[in-house]
């Protein structure tokens, strides 16, 4: 069942992946990538770890991947036909990089002792992980956090255009503060 | 092992015919009640008291032609109603409807699963099902679908955070994320009672997030003719409907479940008590639309933003504060 289970989302993720790169619509390969992800989820399933599961859905497929399509649909909705393949002048890196990807994940899997260890019965539920994630990895996930708001303060000042010069009393800095 | 793969079965199966019939008379009462508050009498042809409208509804629509417009995304096209059908369906794998009880000599829970993530799923399948509404949208290559289809998406996105921030307060209370034991918790005390402001915004939210009035900008019918779904007929189109209207119950019984008390209640059985709730939630959902005007889109992510993410925000803070 695990070993089905398995192999039917790695062959999916594996077809998503390739689909990413070799579509030709913008929206498909993104949609190849939803794909990637809602397979990966399944293997989070069957690794024992359901939490990260359902947040690898909610946080990647259903947010992420969401933008992703919203932005493409407002650039350009219908891409001209013809155009230069965006990953032409990749393939020389993409080759050997992803050879040396595949050797140390081999290499790391390879090292493994064989059989495993039993797991905790309590493993990949909600309050296991929110445990070690607010007491053994809480500076990684206040590092993460700060990460995340420097990107948000950067979205705003991007995105909030200089006020023009002849309205000063009412700033739109200004009135969402109050 | 057999034994539970046929119980969940014959669950599922009964699930999803309880589900579906549900659906289909949900339309006939909104259009009863809104004929009714519109002073009308609404559909009243077709069977006595029009009972039998939504039988004809099916078969008329099962029976049209299947198309796809011109330039349209064959298989984009196809799969986007599937996917939120799918995904509306899928929420009540977790929804628990009664306690276990004694049924042809063995315990059977009124529930498919207990898993500790459920409220988590639910929140996690809603976000799935806005892939239907983008796609929708964008595949029908129709300029009305593709407005429709951005709006739905902006502002369901924007209302799935203050929705999901409103049930955290509720998580809190309860200390897991598992439906069942969130209405165990409610036993002594509906959460209603000590959430109110969560619960506001959660219905605030559902409204949104169903794409009701006064909420309902994706299918402005002034504006975009129907929105996402314009180019589409005939059973792909029943099944955007049937998503929409299962949506409205799925709102209406997370509500029972989270803030009215799931399956509590006295003299009742606990199921028929569930029901009333979500039936109670769905005539307010239809009450609201014939009552107020839909507002502008500005207006509607200023509300979301600016308001219902800070007062939820506020709220889980200081509920987190006096539960500590």
């Amino acid at each position: 069942m695990e070993v089905l289970l398995f192999a039917v989302s790695a062959a999916l993720s594996l077809a998503g992946g390739v689909g990413v790169v070799a579509a030709r619509q913008p929206v498909h390969s993104a949609l190849s990538l939803l794909l990637v992800l809602g397979s990966l989820a399944v293997l989070y399933l069957t690794l024992a770890a359901e939490f990260l599961a359902v947040l690898q859905v909610i946080v990647y497929a259903g947010a992420i991947v969401v933008l992703f399509l919203f932005v493409i649909m407002l650039l350009h909705a219908r891409p001209p036909e013809s155009r230069p393949s965006p990953v032409g002048g990749q393939w020389g890196l993409a080759v050997p990089l992803g050879a040396a990807l595949w050797a140390g994940l081999s290499y790391a899997v390879l090292r493994l002792p064989a059989g495993g260890r039993e797991l905790p019965p309590e493993f990949g539920t909600t309050e296991a992980v929110g445990r070690e994630l607010f007491s053994r990895f809480l500076l990684p996930f206040e590092v993460a956090s700060l990460l995340l708001l420097v990107g948000i303060v950067a979205a705003v000042v991007l995105g909030s255009s200089p006020a023009p010069p002849s309205v000063p009393p009412r700033s739109a800095s200004g009135r969402e503060e109050a | 092992m057999t034994t539970v793969v046929v119980e969940a079965l014959v669950k599922s199966a009964v699930l999803l015919a309880v589900l579906l019939t549900a659906t289909a008379y949900e339309v006939l009462l909104e259009r009863k009640l809104l004929g009714r508050f519109q002073v009308r009498y609404g559909p009243n042809r077709v069977g006595p008291w029009g009972l039998l409208q939504p039988l004809a509804d099916g078969i008329k629509l099962l029976t049209k032609e299947d198309f796809a417009p011109a330039g349209a995304d064959r298989v984009v096209y196809v799969a986007a109603p599937v996917l939120l059908m799918t995904t509306a369906l899928f929420v009540y794998a977790v929804i628990p409807f009664g306690p276990e009880v004694e049924l042809f000599g063995r315990r059977v829970t009124l529930y498919l699963a207990d898993i500790n993530t459920a409220l988590l799923l639910v929140l996690g399948a809603s976000s799935i099902g806005v892939y239907g509404l983008i796609l929708g949208g964008w595949s029908s290559n129709s300029k009305f679908s593709l407005l429709g289809g951005l709006r739905s998406s902006a502002q369901v996105i924007s209302y799935e955070l203050s929705l999901a921030l409103a049930v955290l307060a509720v998580v809190l209370e309860a200390g897991s994320l598992s439906l069942v034991r969130i209405v165990q918790a409610q036993e002594s005390g509906w959460f209603v009672v000590r959430q109110p402001v969560a619960f506001l915004v959660f219905f605030l939210s559902a409204l949104a997030e169903t794409n009701r009035a006064p909420f309902d900008l994706p299918e402005a019918e002034q504006e975009l003719v129907a929105g996402y779904q314009t180019e589409y007929g005939g059973f792909k189109f029943v099944m955007f409907y049937i998503a929409e209207y299962v949506a409205m119950i799925t709102q209406g019984a997370l509500a029972a479940t989270l803030f009215l008390g799931g399956w509590h209640g006295p003299v009742l059985p606990p199921v028929v008590w569930f029901g009333l709730k979500v039936l109670a939630f769905v005539v307010v959902l239809i009450w609201i639309r014939a009552t107020v005007p839909r507002v502008r889109y500005d207006q509607l992510m200023s509300l979301g933003w600016k308001v219902l993410i800070p007062v939820a925000l506020g709220n889980l803070l200081v509920s987190a504060v006096l539960l500590l």
